[in-house]
């Protein structure tokens, strides 16, 4: 029974420094966005392109064909649920909301978390085991202006621009099934799910995949830093980061959607 | 704040360094200096703590207890700001290289140029290419550290160290993992830096051999504890058993007693 105890206090007591770390890294990665120019160590421009590129710009073809089969799907089981009412009209609606305030996100959410969530904690974890991040830190160069920021800003700028596309190939999945099944132009779905979305509904959308590359940075960057033990441990900061990552990004959303739909 | 211009003055200063990680203790109050232009060899056997005490040199830990002073600053008590322009007066040169692995060699060498300095990228080019001259590495531009031997490692990690010119230069193992002949190179390298440039150098090493041919002074410490400090020749004639036991690698003789070694084995956890 103590060993239990023990064994939870310890856990809950890691488990809160670990969101402490994260936290500091994340307002030690802004600020170095803002005042690093002022300090003499500007993020390099160069730094945020290269992992813009890494993240977003190669992880496109991917995130286009899941969002896309993700709303084939989606309006399959809508149109098979709702002809029992007589109502397969309505999937079109259904389709427009979830997909740009939920799925649209939430796809990307998670393909980044499995691309980038993983070699972000690989590489930086490999940094850290062979002394590349002391190296830095002894050069006077700090680990997170070098590191995070670029990574921070990166990521919250191409997962939205993602979320975009995903709503896009999404939609234009769900858009063909409609074509097919209920005997409508590609034009007039696209009128019909316009006519009921507000920018707000994409908005949703954008807030929470601005959430989602926040949440995927620090997961990868703190088990990145936290990394000990050669490729044991390697291996096993980078499982624990794609979990995390996915994780945190479902919780999150749960979060999101419950206070936004009310 | 002044800065240090009297050869006696000390460039590294240490007093009373304890170092812990969690309840155990690795450094119990430690103090020595360093003078301008010396060549100090920091010696000692694995889990003697020198590698601990090496980590606090360079700020990277925090010390329990005591002081570091480089250029007569307190490191871990410097603002940021000082402690990253004092950094730019500092080499370092670490075990494995620490090489940024996806950067070739050049760009490496080039890196604390590129953060740290104006400079065009022509002129970063040459004088990058300059220290990697000096310590025999010309040619080997484009090469990504995953392609170079093990010495050639050592070496360009040295020319990054080398090329902000920096006064004070620390070298963690430069002979661990390399072949005699390599090692022998390094050590002239060593020693004709600290000739022509007159820079002062604390090398942490286990290598005798290394260590008594370009050591002005040697420290020599011991599970934690400085065993003693002086003229190499001092310390090769040194009385202390197990300075002696150090220098001729005789194992320790084994103190037994019987009944901590029962507790020892019958303990559980």
């Amino acid at each position: 029974m103590r060993a239990l105890t023990v064994g939870l206090g310890r856990r809950v007591h890691a488990g809160i420094s670990e969101f402490g770390y994260a936290s500091l890294l994340f307002f030690e990665g802004l600020y170095w966005l803002l005042a690093g120019p002022f300090r003499r160590q500007p993020v390099r421009l160069s730094a945020i392109a290269a992992e813009m590129v890494n993240i977003g710009v190669s992880a496109i073809p991917i995130v286009c064909v899941l969002a896309f089969a993700n709303g084939v799907m989606m309006a399959l089981q809508g149109i098979y649920t709702l002809k029992d009412f007589g109502a397969e009209a309505q999937v079109i609606p259904g389709l427009g909301y979830s997909i740009t305030r939920e799925f649209g996100a939430l796809i990307v959410g998670i393909v980044v978390a499995g691309r980038s969530g993983s070699a972000i904690a690989a590489r930086i974890g490999a940094m850290q085991m062979s002394q590349e991040i002391d190296a830095l830190r002894v050069m006077g160069i700090h680990p997170v202006r070098y590191l995070v920021s670029p990574l921070l800003l990166g990521m919250m700028v191409m997962v939205p621009v993602l979320t975009v596309l995903a709503d896009a190939a999404a939609l234009s999945g769900g858009g063909l099934l409609c074509v097919m099944q209920l005997h409508m132009s590609f034009g007039a779905f696209w009128d019909a799910v316009l006519a009921v979305l507000v920018p707000w509904d994409f908005l949703q959308g954008l807030l929470k995949s601005l959430v989602f590359a926040v949440l995927i940075t620090l997961v990868g960057v703190t088990n990145g830093f936290m990394a000990e033990g050669g490729a044991d441990g390697l291996g096993r900061i980078t499982t624990r980061s794609v979990v995390l990552c996915i994780a945190a990004i479902i919780v999150a959303d749960m979060i999101f959607t419950f206070f936004l739909s009310r | 704040m002044t800065r240090v211009q009297d050869s006696d003055e000390a460039v590294v200063e240490v007093e009373g360094l304890v170092a812990a990680y969690g309840d155990r203790r690795i450094l119990h109050g430690v103090d020595f200096r360093v003078a301008r232009g010396e060549i100090r060899v920091i010696m000692g056997g694995s889990g003697s703590g020198k590698s601990t005490l090496l980590r606090h040199l360079l700020g990277l830990e925090r010390p329990r207890a005591g002081t570091v002073r480089l250029f007569g600053k307190d490191i871990h008590r410097l603002p940021s700001g000082a402690l990253q322009a004092l950094r730019r007066r500092i080499g370092v040169s670490f075990q494995g290289g620490a090489l940024f692995n996806s950067m070739t060699v050049l760009e490496n060498v080039m890196f604390p140029l590129r953060e740290h300095t104006r400079l065009d990228e022509r002129t970063m080019r040459i004088m990058a290419r300059m220290k990697m001259e000096v310590v025999n590495l010309a040619g080997f531009d484009d090469l990504l550290p995953a392609q170079l031997s093990g010495g050639m490692i050592k070496r360009a990690a040295l020319a990054r160290a080398l090329v902000m010119d920096p006064q004070l230069l620390f070298f963690d193992e430069p002979s661990a993992g390399l072949d005699p002949v390599v090692s022998a190179e390094l050590d002239e390298l060593i020693l004709r830096l600290r000739d022509t440039l007159g820079i002062t150098i604390v090398v942490v090493t286990h290598e005798l051999d290394s260590a008594f041919k370009i050591a002005d002074t040697i420290t020599v410490l011991d599970r934690g504890r400085i065993l003693m400090t002086g003229p190499r020749e001092a310390v090769r004639t040194a009385d202390d058993a197990r300075i002696q036991a150090l220098l001729n690698r005789r194992p320790e003789a084994l103190q037994v007693d019987p009944q901590e070694y029962l507790e020892r084995l019958t303990r559980m956890n």
